[in-house]
């Protein structure tokens, strides 16, 4: 004799399932499928061996991704940490202030350093100089870190507040001086914000092709790239294995990085 | 009085473990019955099934002789007061009262008329345009029992209605509901784990322990004819001594043989025996049945509470008369005060004094608030 | 000395944020065709931004498809949180917000390929164009990674709301339907609306799935910017931006003016709500 209410109203979760199933599984098994087949539809291997030849590509994704990441850290903690100690009233407005270009159009905010940057563009013409920015890392490497810096700040703001304010009392009465209060105290307690926010920021870093396209200026290919170009060639089969790898690989790293924190939120959203 | 509701056999488990053990119970119209036990022991859980929030893994329940295990909640003649009111915080005092006679689709003046009526059996004139959210405890324990009886009901079920509030409020509002069930004259179950709230509103009282009923009688009888050491502990202060029915009417004990008004034993049968601790006197050494050593004393208010080593064995005593910690007194007892009963599973469990203090009493009331 | 340096901070910080963004708002009233050197003022790129059909097309597409796109992910989602609530096996219930949160998590390049794929695989087999169920692909594709954001926003809600008013609703007599309507949906609706306004927020903002998934005949706001893009630059594609940079400045300040009221009424029912 089971609850009838109960089964009842787990149905309504029913057409959510149908719809994941259609659109989110079955899409992957697609995905993986063109992997493993030609053009003709026979069963191949091809694509994924000659995968070998992106592994310079993958390398230079890592590379500047995870540069991208540590220098959002870096910049985005103690600005976290700020906001989470502000008035509240200020702490809105902080918020505000990091929300709007979080939700401004990423191509906009891209095209509108690459504005400034550019050869030609307004930092040259106002300092009447001609340096050299966009198409080198650097500059991709500031466009990830301008784009995604909101993804490091809001999840690490939202931790570090819930934070019981009597913890900074607690750690000071025991001892601790302002620098060891953040160390040995605040930032263990942040762990799990911070590994969102690296989550959030290192998947667009690495799967980025409109920053590479515009501030790499042409001259250097990131592995979305590649898999756009394959896209616009029609090149799928190859497009598919890629992105299958990529997809394995960041979900296998997002596995192990949740092992990390006890999280009952996900961890992946603060 | 018939049995309105019946329950014959009712067993339900939660991730295997058994809640509540094939329990029989019947209830009588216009009996205000309660539920009392520990936190886990079963009294929620029979509300939610009779309430048809939950259904039982077997048995069966009747109301008024037909089977409703499987009529749903909204079909069902009973309403209930839940522990912390769920009142609807998006309407105020007066939509809350008449939302079930919306859904009936009922006349907006016949509402009116029902929803006042209801408002002046509470003493909550006047609050019709209130938000929920503004009331005190008090009144929205009001609120959420005029809501439940507005519809007329024929039985109310109340989970721990009152364990909210603090004790004075609750005081008042044992009475006042006393008063409502008199007045309208329909059935109340009422769960608590307040053994005092049973005793002072009950018609009937089930004691409720590890899924299972231990005893069920009127207050009198609960307090003064326990079954087992269970019941004897959970209602009110006992000693509880290890004793040997020896014939009708003469039980051993602490070395000595008393008599006592209790028979129908086996001869020679190991028994537990209840002493109450306003059932024991305190005498001069040389006029004591039994003599102990007293190892602390409490000032009460209305008695002392005199903790006496007998033998090894902690006692409780109450009395109004003072006597010194670490002096040797005698107590006397007269047969009637021994009550004598079987052997149980809860025999030894129960009864000694030795490790005995307010504190941890106050602890197990708050974890029992927390009954699921 | 501390704060003057929290303040430099902040300050630096802010200004990198926001300089490029008013750079483009700033040139996008330049009346000579360029990006780099400022003339004078005027609206001259606006009016050419008004006049150009394909804007206004763009516009239309995108709205249509973000309110569509927000209302059918808010409905199959409020749903799904309410049954992921009810459901009892554990294993089940978290198998099924992994799956949910397979878009969330995924790059949105790798899910864009696969959706792809997908309805170029679903044309093979209705043997139709893709360009044909074009629309049918973008609204698919936009609930798909709207959803998980629904949820959760809505189940924490639901979770909180918990099962009491629910059980008080039904033991007044409501059906199990009307309990939901009536009682719960009401309590919840903030986490529902804030829920509906994200969908609509991220559909509007969608670019990459869109750019893979989209065909030429329905073009959105993001995938014509992406188009300007890739010739060259005319300060109109710093007012059409300019334009998006304000609208989402006002939704923002609705977002922010609703939460605060929430947070406020949570304040005054806080005391039984637990």
């Amino acid at each position: 004799m089971k609850k009838l209410s109960q089964i009842k109203h787990s149905a309504a979760a029913a057409p959510h399932i149908v719809w994941a199933v259609l659109f989110i599984l079955l899409p992957l098994f697609i995905v993986t499928y063109y992997a493993f087949t030609d053009a003709d539809g026979a069963f191949s291997f091809e694509n994924v061996t000659s995968l070998s030849e992106y592994l310079k590509i993958f390398g230079l994704s890592m590379e500047l991704a995870v540069i991208a990441t540590f220098v959002c850290l870096l910049v985005g903690y103690p600005l976290a940490y700020i906001m989470a100690r502000a008035n509240p009233k200020r702490q809105k407005l902080f918020i505000m202030l990091l929300m709007l270009p979080m939700w401004t159009n990423l191509l906009i905010r891209t095209y509108s350093i690459m504005a400034i940057l550019d050869d030609g563009g307004i930092l040259n013409t106002i300092l009447n100089t001609s340096m050299h920015i966009v198409g080198t890392k650097g500059a991709v490497i500031f466009g990830m870190v301008y784009d995604f810096l909101p993804y490091m700040v809001l999840p690490i703001y939202t931790c570090i507040s819930k934070i019981d304010k009597h913890m900074w009392e607690a750690a000071a009465d025991l001892g601790c001086n302002s620098f060891k209060v953040i160390s040995k105290v605040i930032f263990p307690l942040s762990m799990s914000g911070v590994i969102s926010g690296v989550t959030m920021v290192l998947v667009p870093s690495i799967s980025t092709f409109y920053i590479s396209q515009k501030l790499g200026g042409g001259t250097f290919e990131l592995i979305g790239d590649t898999i756009e170009r394959q896209f616009v060639t029609g090149a799928l089969n190859v497009g598919a294995a890629i992105s299958l790898v990529m997809m394995l690989l960041i979900l296998l790293s997002l596995a192990v990085m949740n092992k990390f924190t006890d999280s009952e939120d996900g961890g992946i959203i603060a | 009085m018939s049995k309105l509701i019946e329950l014959k056999g009712i067993s339900k488990s939660y991730d295997g473990e058994k809640i509540l053990n094939s329990m029989n119970l019947y209830i009588r119209d216009r009996e205000f019955i309660t539920l009392l036990g520990p936190s886990g022991c079963g009294k929620t859980t029979t509300l939610r099934i009779i309430g048809g929030f939950e259904s039982a893994d077997e048995g069966e329940l009747y109301f008024d002789g037909v089977e409703i295990s499987n009529v749903p909640t909204y079909k069902r003649p009973v309403n209930t007061v839940f522990q912390k009111y769920a009142l609807f915080p998006h309407l105020n005092v007066y939509e809350n009262i008449a939302f079930p006679l919306r859904l009936k689709k009922i006349p907006e003046d016949s509402i009116r008329e029902k929803v006042s009526e209801m408002l002046k059996m509470v003493a909550l004139e006047g609050f019709e345009n209130k938000s929920v959210s503004t009331l005190s405890g008090g009144q929205q324990q009001r609120v959420a029992i005029a809501r439940a009886l507005v519809s007329h009901p024929r039985v109310l079920l109340l989970d721990e209605p009152l364990g909210a509030l603090d004790l004075k409020l609750r005081k008042d509002m044992q009475n006042e509901l006393k008063r409502i069930q008199q007045s309208i004259g329909i059935t109340f179950i009422y769960v608590t784990h307040d053994q005092e709230e049973a005793l002072s509103m009950s018609d009937t009282i089930v004691v409720m322990a590890d899924g299972e009923i231990q005893q069920i009688g009127t207050p009198t009888d609960i307090y003064n004819e326990p079954k087992n050491a269970f019941v004897a502990d959970f209602i009110g202060e006992s000693n509880i001594i290890d004793g040997i029915m020896l014939e009708d009417k003469k039980v051993r004990l602490a070395g000595h043989v008393f008599d006592c008004v209790d028979g129908g034993f086996e001869k020679n049968e190991p028994v537990d025996v209840v002493i109450r601790p306003e059932d024991i006197d305190v005498v001069p050494v040389d006029k004591g049945m039994l003599n102990g050593y007293v190892t602390s004393v409490t000032f009460k208010g209305v008695h002392y509470e005199i903790i006496v080593d007998i033998k090894g064995f902690k006692w409780m005593i109450q009395s109004t008369d003072y006597v010194s910690p670490d002096s040797i007194i005698g107590v006397y007892i007269e047969p009637d005060a021994f009550h004598i009963m079987k052997k149980s599973k809860y025999s030894g469990k129960f009864g000694d004094y030795s490790s005995y203090s307010d504190e941890i009493e106050e602890l197990s009331n708050a974890d029992a608030a927390e009954e699921f | 000395m501390k704060k003057h340096l929290q303040r430099l901070y902040l300050g630096l910080i802010f200004a990198i944020l926001y300089i490029p963004i008013i750079t483009l708002i700033f040139f996008s009233f330049n009346s000579e065709n360029s990006t780099a050197v400022f003339a004078g003022f005027s609206l001259r790129w606006y009016k050419e931004l008004f006049s150009s059909p394909e804007t206004f097309i763009a516009l239309r597409n995108s709205i249509i498809l973000a309110v569509t796109s927000s209302v059918i992910a808010t409905v199959i989602g409020t749903a799904a949180a309410e049954g992921i609530y009810r459901m009892r096996n554990k294993h089940f219930k978290s198998a099924i917000l992994s799956v949910t949160n397979i878009p969330m998590m995924n790059p949105e390049i790798v899910t864009g390929m696969s959706m792809m794929l997908f309805f170029v695989a679903v044309a093979g087999i209705l043997s139709v164009s893709y360009e044909s169920i074009g629309f049918a692909a973008m609204l698919i594709a936009h609930v798909t990674f709207s959803l998980p954001y629904v949820i959760l926003s809505v189940l924490p809600r639901i979770n909180e709301f918990g099962d009491s008013l629910s059980e008080a609703a039904m033991d007044l007599g409501c059906t199990p339907m009307q309990a939901f309507f009536k009682v719960k949906l009401i309590n919840i609706m903030p986490g529902v609306l804030s829920g509906a306004l994200m969908a609509f927020t991220m559909s509007l903002d969608d670019f990459v799935i869109s750019y893979f998934v989209g065909s030429s005949n329905f073009q959105t706001l993001p995938l014509l910017i992406y188009s300007m893009t890739k010739k060259k630059v005319t300060p109109d594609m710093y007012a059409l931006s300019s334009l998006i940079i304000i609208t989402i400045f006002i939704l923002l300040l609705i977002y922010n003016y609703k939460s605060g009221k929430r947070i406020k009424k949570r304040r005054l029912i806080g005391g039984y709500k637990k």
